[in-house]
């Protein structure tokens, strides 16, 4: 493979601790070397600009049943957004619900180059590993979810955290998984009956279990086996005013909990779009910031993770595991709705929503988001996101990045806002001045992300070892520059290499790379009861046989196993 | 006012795709750089000139141009979409969305056009003095925003799915209309001098449908409320008032809600 020598760029790795000062990069085989071991290499001038890692996110929804759903019944989303195909670089369609092919470029003109795929409904992880499979360039993997599977809650009602290891390992190998999602927990489940879970302790019907009995049991399932993420939950009560009240006593549940895993992560819960999940009041006419609140808990707490979900102000596409929030949304903005039930799963919902400045709680939306990254005192426990597409388009993180970073773009989008007074009167953000970093954004959309999910031996820095995935901005940090610039040079990377291929050269497509699919392998010991159960349940209940179910072969061309051994 | 005339040459293997023919894109240019702008068949991408004679300068600015089309023009669609200014006169009949979502200007056809013609409008008259195919100022496919302004007068028929989505404007349709009439609607006004099948304001929540020849079948969704006198835009008679749709939302003002109205003549 062709090694590269990244001279002179401004360098900012949390990793090896450089913040902006000038380094070379080595790229030989597709990992970061030392220069020494170079002989011939290619060189690109960085002279003047931004070299980071490439971005890895945590959380975002690209692939699967419900994002084609809103492709399907969202033609509007691609009305006037074709790209015909140019050279290598294919056809592109859609803004918050894009074909695959847009998907991977756009990410990767963003300088991103893992994603992970946030809610695989497992009846689905075939359709889901198709989708992954078409998105060119970048390494993803996806998140079965488990908060309201017939398994998961017959095991936890009894506290059967052996079981519930050895039923999670079963699964994430079925569907060539990567970690433990949980989405309403309890909630969704009781969706099928009309109903929902509105805090950790509002019991499931039927199943005569709670929440905090779903969530603390898959916490402690997931440190059983060992595995390189934590669990990563979207808590009870998502989007409703008063809420951060469950939010709260759902990171309590991760409290006297210690992570046991060999992937180097410190937290055993990630928290996911904590936005939606951080308002006060008792209805949207009282709805206020609970950032702070929040982050008072997430800031003195190590154990846990969180990303933003981000608000950005668009016209966008919600999609959820959430079943009874969307049927919520629906009653409110009445647009059109999608619903699904996932048999023994899960279920889903798809309405599209419009974010207008013009309205008082999109605009406390805005805010709330911002805070909770601008209030944080360790970036690499606060992650950059958007919720894709729930919250806003990912295409916009460059957009959330020069917010984060300039006090002075807070402002204008502040005097944008309909309602100002109001807005600034429910939140806290006017009063806040501080102005991230570039180190400190690396932080949120590299290393954080990429110790969080248990791949620091791998992704989000620049250290010999690492992969070579490296991304230049055409954006000097020590000349004097406008908010807007910050937006227009992340959202198009001069340069950009993935696994030590340049897939990005001069601001254009150069290849489209050879993306690879990371699972998780978890062994455990032999348990003929998970196993009886998982045949007689298949035999009983699903609509499949087993054959038909698992994801094997053709499914993902270009697999990335992650062996671990629970076996005890 | 300069005029620019396109006179088609060669038609079409497939349908042309001509988003490009209106004042705005001609606005400043003279005829040889309008026929350097480019149309598409299928995924090639040709010259306006490949298909059409062109004469004529276009003024400075879209207001000050008009454009005169000329033949058969029945396989080639999106003429005069998203105009903002200026004229467009078509002497022939015309494919699909015909002045789709237009801002503004006057466009006139002088024969048929098909489907989709008004989409999404927002201001502007648009005139078809022949007939009108399907989706007549509807929105478009999975959009929740039709009609929003402007107006559109047909001489001839209309046919089914006039209105879809429609948030305001209005439409005039002097001969019938076919099935589906302002479904989901919530606002503007349509008016249909001819006879109407069925279906016409189905699941719609505001504004006003006004029929003065016969409806086939009334939708259950709506009451019979009273007879009223009407005398507007050269409309004058006794009507039947309608209110529905009965199975929708609707908002509230002073406490009472506030449902879409249908009027049918029932007198002179």
């Amino acid at each position: 493979m062709a090694e590269y020598l990244i001279k002179n760029g401004f360098v900012f790795d949390p990793v090896l601790g450089i913040k902006g000062d000038k380094a070379d990069i080595a790229i030989k085989d597709g990992k970061i070397v030392e220069t020494t071991a170079l002989s011939s290499p290619k060189v690109i001038d960085a002279a003047g600009k931004t070299v980071m890692a490439g971005g890895v996110d945590v959380h975002a929804h690209v692939a699967g049943p419900k994002v084609n759903v809103g492709r399907n019944f969202r033609p509007e989303d691609k009305l006037f957004g074709y790209k015909p195909r140019n050279g290598i670089e294919r056809m592109q369609g859609g803004f918050s619900v894009p074909t695959t092919i847009r998907t991977g470029y756009n990410y990767a003109r963003m300088g991103y180059t893992t994603v992970m795929e946030a809610a695989m409904p497992p009846l689905f992880a075939r359709h889901t590993h198709e989708e992954m499979r078409d998105t060119p360039i970048l390494d993803q993997g996806a998140y079965p979810v488990f908060g309201n599977n017939w398994f998961v809650l017959e095991y936890l009602k009894n506290h059967e955290i052996e079981n519930t290891a050895a039923y999670v390992a079963w699964l994430l190998k079925a569907t060539k998984g990567y970690a433990v999602k949980v989405v309403n927990p309890g909630g969704t489940e009781a969706w099928g009956w009309g109903l929902n879970c509105e805090n950790v302790h509002d019991p499931v019907p039927y199943f005569d279990i709670t929440p905090a009995q779903i969530v603390t049991g898959l916490i402690e399932a997931n440190e059983y086996l060992g595995l390189p993420h934590s669990m990563h939950v979207h808590a009870n009560n998502l989007g409703n005013p008063g809420n951060y009240t469950t939010t709260l006593d759902t990171f309590q549940l991760s409290e006297g909990i210690k992570p046991n895993s060999k992937f180097g992560r410190d937290q055993v819960m990630h928290h996911t779009h904590v936005q939606f999940h951080s308002y006060g009041g008792d209805n949207w006419g009282n709805m206020e910031s609970k950032a702070k609140e929040i982050m008072d808990y997430v800031n003195s707490h190590d154990n846990i993770t969180i990303d933003m979900g981000q608000v950005t102000l668009d016209e966008t596409t919600t999609m959820t595991a959430d079943g009874p929030f969307e049927h919520h949304l629906t009653e409110l903005n009445h647009l059109k709705w999608a619903n699904a039930d996932v048999e023994l799963e899960t279920a889903a919902g798809v309405v599209p929503y419009v974010y207008s400045p013009g309205i008082k709680v999109c605009g406390i939306q805005w805010c709330i988001g911002l805070e909770l990254a601008l209030l944080a005192k360790d970036p690499m426990r606060v992650f950059i996101t958007t919720d894709h597409p729930n919250a806003g388009p990912f295409i916009r993180y460059p957009r959330v990045m020069k917010w984060l970073m300039s006090q002075e773009a807070r402002e204008q989008q502040l005097d944008a806002f309909k309602h100002k007074d109001k807005v600034i009167d429910a939140t806290n953000v006017a009063g806040i001045d501080r102005e991230l970093s570039l180190y400190e954004i690396a932080q949120m959309t590299r290393t954080g992300p990429a110790k969080s999910l248990g791949l620091s031996h791998m992704y989000g820095g620049l250290a010999p070892g690492l992969e070579a995935d490296v991304a230049v901005y055409d954006f000097n940090p020590n000349e004097p520059y406008a908010p807007d610039d910050i937006e227009k040079a992340f959202l198009n990377a001069e340069h950009l290499f993935k696994t030590g291929v340049q897939v990005i050269r001069d601001h254009e497509i150069a290849s489209n790379g050879n993306k690879r699919t990371l699972w998780v392998n978890a062994k455990v010991n032999e348990n003929p009861q998970v196993m009886r159960d998982v045949k007689e349940k298949f035999l009983r209940y699903y609509t499949v046989t087993l054959n038909n179910y698992e994801v094997t072969g053709h499914y993902l061309p270009n697999p990335y196993v992650i062996e671990v051994d629970a076996t005890q | 006012m300069e005029t620019v005339t396109l006179t088609i040459k060669n038609q079409p293997d497939l349908y042309l795709e001509a988003d490009n023919i209106t004042p705005d894109a001609f606005a400043g240019k003279k005829a040889e750089e309008i026929a350097g702008l480019h149309v598409y068949v299928g995924r090639e991408q040709h010259r306006l000139g490949d298909f059409f004679e062109v004469s004529g300068n276009a003024g400075a600015t879209p207001e000050e141009t008009k454009i005169v089309v000329n033949g058969d023009l029945s396989r080639v669609k999106y003429i005069g979409m998203k105009m903002a200014g200026g004229e467009v006169v078509v002497n022939g009949n015309a494919d699909m969305y015909v002045g789709a979502w237009m801002q503004g200007g006057k466009l006139t056809v002088n024969g048929n056009v098909d489907a989709f013609a008004g989409t999404g409008m927002k201001g502007g008259e648009l005139v078809i003095n022949g007939n009108a195919g399907n989706y007549l100022g509807a929105a478009y496919r999975g959009d929740w925003r039709g009609m929003q302004g402007g107006k559109i007068v047909v001489k001839g028929n209309a046919g089914s799915d006039l209105g879809t989505f429609m948030n305001g404007g209005e439409i005039v349709v002097g001969g019938d209309v076919d099935v589906h009439v302002a479904t989901h609607a919530e606002g503007g006004k349509i008016v249909i001098k001819g006879n109407a099948k069925s279906r016409l304001g189905g699941q719609m929540v505001e504004g006003e449908i006004y029929v003065l020849g016969d409806i086939d079948v009334m939708m259950p969704g709506f009451a019979y409320r009273e007879d009223v006198d009407i005398e507007m835009d050269g409309i004058k008679g006794r009507f039947a008032l309608y209110e529905g749709d009965l199975g929708e939302r609707h908002r509230k003002r002073k406490g009472q809600p506030i449902y879409a109205k249908l009027y049918q003549q029932i007198g002179a």
